[in-house]
């Protein structure tokens, strides 16, 4: 009997043993594509072999639009993951208001944060009250056109160097039977190349009264119609683009079959894989070749509060992982992003992401939408413009009333 | 009198207490559930639930959306099509298979297979089928109608036809079941009555079998009908609610805007107004059908 307990006694401090050992820590994130899987798997690499602990990977299949909708009734359904991604801003706002995100201020401080993270309006987005709830992990800017080299020489056109000599070249490329603008047909991508043409192709104070200070009167303003008119041309341009996913189309503008694409800098990732070379097999042009001004958005991970020592002992080692110049390079490089230090060496980084990193040097960042409005209010842009996009008959001029309704009404 | 009051209370205790779970089940998670949904539609809910009240803002703006309304008008044209057809379709392949045909078994297993796959699939399978580069457009113009046209997916007027399509393939195969058992229900003799009397097939049908298969009906009806309103996954599958926002449906843009919108506020109105319409339709029922037997 004595023996019996001695083992018992035995096994259940082993186990306690090995649970304090190392801890399996949950994350949750949507990067799915090529470029996207190689880069968290620097993540866990880095994790695994720098820390006792084992990631356990989390993916969701889908667009971020997919993915939120979980990873929010998981943690508010009261069975969190140990840490998870999001955008930067107001995705998570409501979550770390009800106290359900951890206060990483200790370990932001012990990191010396509020130093190293360029540009500083980062940080700001993940701090409430003057605590901080999330880790930034990159920087992604929407203002990038991707060109395909050989899509325009198939075509017998020389490259383009701006959106006006895209939208002049378009004819050229339907006549040889490619289509001028890859666009999948999801409403976050549809709105996002709007906003992309809005900061592009105007002062960016037009962007910043319309989002920053929800202006209706200037949404229905003369410059913004100019917008509508150019996604208009952009609808028509990609009319015969019958993907769904951001990388199908990217797929087109690599393998030539679409002369363009108005993507983030993520799809610069596809391209890696795909094994291009920047500015010999396609360009990219920051701010659509006219405006060079980068949106810094990009995502974070948040970690939710968990009542295991283990796990919050875990989680506190990973945030502080995520921002060492070591992870933020190897993770970068792959992801096609930018590190949210402006210290770390990128020397290594290619032509596109050299571009990228001078832009922000010179401090022209401007915030992103996700920081600006909530989810209320991008979820009505993306309808209108899954909308517009799909529905040749629908004019500019009422696809923009819509567009200062919702306006006027967000917050 | 006094005497039979708490003997009417205990009588049948085990019975009682045995029902208790299921009577607070009835109370706190439907009643209850739906009272709370209703009463936090009238809220500035976002994320979470939050007790900010704001009147009518969110119904003003639930009927002020264009995608509310072409929700709706898809969720008639759908339901009125799904009924209609289904009832149509459903009874006459029951009727053919109570002719006592060889092989009732297998071509009934058939028939009802479709009912066996969830809406998921039944929408991706769909989705390919209608896909005018793979699916049947392609097929018909290998076989040489080069002219052949038929994408419904993706001409926007027409897309909730296709979606249609699926609906009635996955669907009619049960009602045919529901319906044979209830014409193998009637009585041999009705229809040697009817033989006697020189009343054709189909007048018998129409004018004796169908009236005497009230039950079946209406049993039908409200399975069809629950499945018509609650319609989600098989629009996520097969269209996304594209081209566009020509598919949408109600309960899609309840979900969409609890979870994806992050604003409860605006769902919650929105599955009100669900609610509102099912109890149109299903109290005035009620009324008939369960008022009318008591007062007889």
């Amino acid at each position: 009997m004595n023996i019996l307990r001695t083992v018992f006694a035995g096994t259940t401090a082993l186990c306690a043993a090995g649970a304090v050992s190392a801890a399996d820590l949950e994350v949750t994130h949507w990067w799915t594509s090529g470029g996207e899987a190689a880069a968290v798997g620097e993540l866990a690499k880095a994790f695994n072999e720098k820390t006792e602990h084992n990631w356990v990977d989390g993916a969701i299949a889908g667009s971020g639009s997919t993915a939120r909708p979980i990873m929010i009734s998981r943690i508010t359904g009261g069975d969190p993951m140990a840490a998870t991604q999001f955008n930067h801003g107001r995705q998570a706002e409501e979550l770390v208001e009800a106290g359900l995100m951890r206060d990483l201020t200790e370990i932001a401080e012990a990191g010396n944060w509020r130093e190293v993270i360029n540009p500083p309006s980062l940080l700001d987005a993940c701090t409430v009250d003057g605590k901080v709830y999330c880790a930034p992990l990159n920087i992604h800017s929407w203002q990038w056109l991707w060109l395909s080299h050989k899509a325009y020489e198939d075509a017998g056109v020389a490259v383009p160097t701006n959106w006006d000599e895209f939208a002049a070249a378009a004819p050229k490329l339907q006549a040889a039977g490619i289509v001028p603008l890859a666009m999948g047909q999801q409403g976050w991508q549809q709105s996002g190349a709007f906003n992309v043409m809005m900061i592009s192709l105007l002062p960016k104070d037009v962007y910043l009264s319309v989002y920053g200070d929800k202006d209706a009167d200037k949404a229905a303003g003369p410059e913004v119609a100019r917008i509508f008119a150019a996604a208009a041309d952009a609808r028509a341009m990609s009319a015969d683009s019958n993907v769904q996913d951001w990388n199908q189309a990217t797929n087109m503008v690599i393998t030539g079959k679409a002369g363009g694409q108005i993507m983030g800098d993520w799809a610069q990732g596809e391209f890696q894989v795909a094994n291009m070379t920047a500015g010999e097999d396609y360009t990219c042009l920051p701010g659509l070749g006219v405006n060079k001004t980068l949106q810094a958005g990009g995502d974070a991970f948040y970690f939710p509060v968990l009542s295991d020592g283990d796990l919050n002992a875990a989680q506190g080692e990973l945030a502080a992982l995520l921002l060492e110049p070591e992870t933020q390079v190897a993770f970068n490089l792959k992801k096609g992003s930018l590190p949210v230090r402006g210290d770390v060496d990128l020397s290594t980084a290619n032509d596109c992401m050299q571009k990228g990193l001078d832009i922000l040097a010179t401090g022209d960042a401007i915030p992103d939408v996700n920081q600006l409005v909530s989810s209320d209010t991008r979820t009505q842009i993306e309808e209108l413009f899954t909308e517009f996009f799909a529905d040749a008959s629908m004019t500019p001029e009422a696809a923009q009333a819509r567009f200062a309704d919702i306006i006027a009404d967000a917050d | 009198m006094a005497a039979s009051r708490p003997k009417s209370l205990f009588r049948n205790l085990n019975a009682k207490i045995a029902a208790i779970p299921m009577i607070l089940t009835a109370l706190v998670v439907f009643t209850g559930g739906t009272i709370w949904t209703v009463a936090y539609s009238f809220t500035k809910s976002g994320l979470l639930p939050k007790w900010k009240f704001i009147g009518l803002d969110q119904y003003e703006r639930l009927w002020g959306s264009r995608r509310w309304m072409i929700s709706i008008e898809n969720l008639f044209i759908y339901g009125a099509c799904m009924l209609v057809l289904s009832f149509v379709i459903g009874f006459i392949l029951a009727a053919l298979m109570d002719q006592k045909i060889r092989f009732e078994n297998t071509f009934r297993t058939i028939i009802l297979y479709p009912f066996a796959l969830s809406f998921i699939v039944t929408g991706l399978v769909w989705q390919w089928l209608l896909n005018p580069d793979l699916g049947v457009q392609s097929v018909i113009r290998a076989l040489g109608w080069e002219s052949f046209d038929f994408d419904p997916l993706y001409t926007a007027e027409i897309a909730i036809y296709g979606v249609l399509i699926a609906g009635l393939w996955q669907g009619t195969g049960l009602i045919m079941v529901l319906m044979l058992a209830g014409l193998r229900g009637i009585d041999q003799d009705i229809w040697k009555a009817a033989k006697v009397d020189g009343i054709p097939a189909w007048k018998t049908y129409i004018f004796i079998i169908i009236p005497m298969m009230r039950p079946v009906f209406i049993t039908t009806l409200v399975i069809v009908a629950s499945g018509i309103v609650k319609v989600y996954d098989l629009i996520v599958a097969q269209t996304g609610g594209g081209p566009g926002i020509a598919t949408e449906m109600p309960a899609k843009y309840v979900y969409d805007y609890m979870f994806g919108g992050q604003n409860l506020g605006q769902g919650f109105a929105a599955s009100t107004m669900m609610l509102l319409a099912v109890l149109i339709v299903v109290i005035p029922w009620a009324m008939l059908e369960f008022g009318g037997k008591k007062r007889g």
